[in-house]
């Protein structure tokens, strides 16, 4: 029996008739030339969000990313100017890394007043222009105007740093309205963080596919919550309170009666005494921007809603949570079967002990279920490549999975297409 | 190590790790009695240990007081094993792993 409404064309995938209804082939997540096409069709092509403002607070501070299925390794880097750029993290003399430290794969962050590569001490400032050449006499008609830093482009929206290597339009228009409508919720406030790293060995959208539903959530994380409580769930399976498409973008809104239980009996001890669960800590950081919340926000404007997942293509999911907090989730492929994945929480920095241990619990919850959600992918990656089941059949609640296997195809289809 | 008041929970000061990557761990070469012990010692003063943490500031805790809070992070770190699986490590996750890399310090 529903237990939510559903929209006049009778399911939300039919509602999106491009999507069709039959079952999905996999095989876009286990062909090594298929990822060689992701690649160039779109990890070269789209933005790309590396991280927020807050990574870089003053000028000359910087992070390096690795952007493997790009191809390349980036310097963000904000100016004097206060302006936020990136560049290829590449010297210009021999092409050395210029940005590392002991290993040069990782990332690494830091403060400088300007770059200096360490094998010949070629240097330069912070807008990515070449000051000073090591026995500047010895090379021929050098003029260092010719040899800055290669920039890419880099923008920014509500605090969310964004990279493309070869734009095809602007980040507004490339985020589109379902983005628009998050503007104004304080991101900014939201500054206290607990990074989360994993290598998985699947494809990046197995991953996407396993966070862009909760179809199983009742089933694979029965044993989080009390019995009686985990009885209930799988009685009642999972129903979204709306999705919405506005493609390349997707995004799910769902109920979350957790933040506070309605009845306290539902929950473990320590979530009783702490005030806290997966959900979020129950009481809401005292800021403004949260009542009301932007429009995007529970879009349905729904009395149970918990949670919002937004499904920025092509790798990076935004979740807000009713009690006052977010989280951001990335997939970064480095091969067919491969990604790297970062979660990153964000809090209201706590004022009180009392806070700090909610979010503590929180974040120590979190985890909890990703180890689960994770452990699942490695063995259906292993399962897809035998090819002996080659198509499957999803389900109403799995529109967004649906929706970012076609946007894919779609994308590499138009690339394919446009190299002819 | 701790405030005079939470001396019982002494024994357990092995427990005071300073990130979620030690505690992790700890949490992973603990034995169920273990943590069962450390459970059942400081789960009941947890209310009477933030009242008394909130009396400070929380970005300028003394040493005793910051040990403490460490002590109660763990406490939440061995929730799980004891609340929900009844063993160390979230079942069905087998080699899967989640790294902590940065958290808000105290």
């Amino acid at each position: 029996m529903p237990h939510f409404s559903k929209p006049e064309a009778g399911s939300w995938t039919e509602q999106y008739p491009e999507l069709g209804t039959s079952p999905v082939n996999y095989e876009d997540s286990i062909d090594p030339a298929y990822y060689e096409a992701e690649r160039e069709a779109i990890f070269k092509r789209t933005w790309l969000n590396v991280g927020r403002v807050e990574q870089v607070p003053k000028p000359g501070h910087y992070f390096t990313k690795e952007l493997a299925a790009a191809g390349t390794s980036l310097i963000i880097v904000r100016g004097r100017d206060q302006q936020v750029r990136a560049f290829h993290n590449v010297c210009r003399h021999r092409g050395n890394k210029l940005v590392w430290n002991d290993f040069p794969g990782e990332e690494v962050k830091g403060t400088c007043r300007q770059f200096t590569c360490k094998y010949h001490a070629w240097r330069y400032d912070l807008t990515g222009k070449l000051t000073f050449v090591q026995q500047e006499g010895e090379f021929f008609d050098l003029d260092k105007d010719d040899y800055g830093l290669k920039e890419v482009a880099c923008d920014i929206w509500e605090g969310f740093v964004f990279v493309n290597l070869d734009p095809q339009q602007g980040l507004r228009e490339y985020l589109g309205d379902m983005a628009k409508g998050l503007e104004g919720y304080p991101f900014h406030e939201m500054t206290d963080v607990f990074t989360y790293k994993a290598e998985v060995g699947s494809n990046w959208k197995l991953f996407i596919d396993a966070f862009a539903e909760f179809y199983h959530a009742p089933v694979l994380h029965q044993k989080q919550a009390t019995k009686e409580e985990a009885e209930k769930l799988l009685g009642y399976g999972f129903e979204a309170l709306h999705y919405e498409l506005h493609s390349p973008h997707s995004m799910i809104s769902s109920w979350g009666g957790m933040a506070p239980p309605k009845d306290p009996s539902m929950v473990k001890p320590i979530e009783r005494e702490l005030r806290s669960g997966l959900f979020g800590p129950w009481d809401r950081p005292d800021i403004a921007g949260l009542d009301p919340l932007p429009a995007g926000v529970n879009p349905a404007r729904h009395r149970s809603w918990g949670t919002d997942s937004f499904v920025l293509f092509p790798n990076f999911m935004l979740l807000l949570w009713a009690p006052g907090w977010y989280l951001t989730y990335h997939y970064w492929p480095t091969a067919v079967d491969k990604h790297l994945f970062e979660a990153n929480l964000y809090f209201v920095p706590a004022k009180t002990a009392r806070e700090r241990l909610a979010q503590e619990l929180t974040a120590v919850t979190f985890k909890e279920y990703a180890l689960q959600d994770g452990n699942t992918l490695e063995a259906t990656q292993t399962m897809l490549k035998g090819r002996y089941v080659t198509d499957f059949p999803l389900n109403d609640q799995e529109i967004l999975l649906r929706h970012l296997h076609k946007v894919v195809r779609d994308y590499v289809k138009e690339h394919a297409d446009a190299a002819e | 190590m701790l405030p005079s008041d939470f001396a019982e929970l002494e024994p357990y000061s092995d427990w005071i790790l300073g990130s979620e990557r030690e505690r992790y761990a700890k949490r992973l070469a603990s034995g169920m009695a273990d943590m069962q012990a450390f459970y059942d010692a400081a789960f009941p003063l947890l209310d009477r240990a933030t009242t008394h943490l909130d009396t400070f500031p929380l970005d300028d805790l003394p040493e005793p007081e910051r040990n403490l809070m460490l002590l109660m992070f763990s406490l939440v770190m061995v929730s799980f094993p004891i609340e929900v699986w009844k063993q160390p490590r979230v079942p069905d996750s087998g080699a899967a792993y989640l790294d902590v890399i940065a958290e808000p310090q105290v």
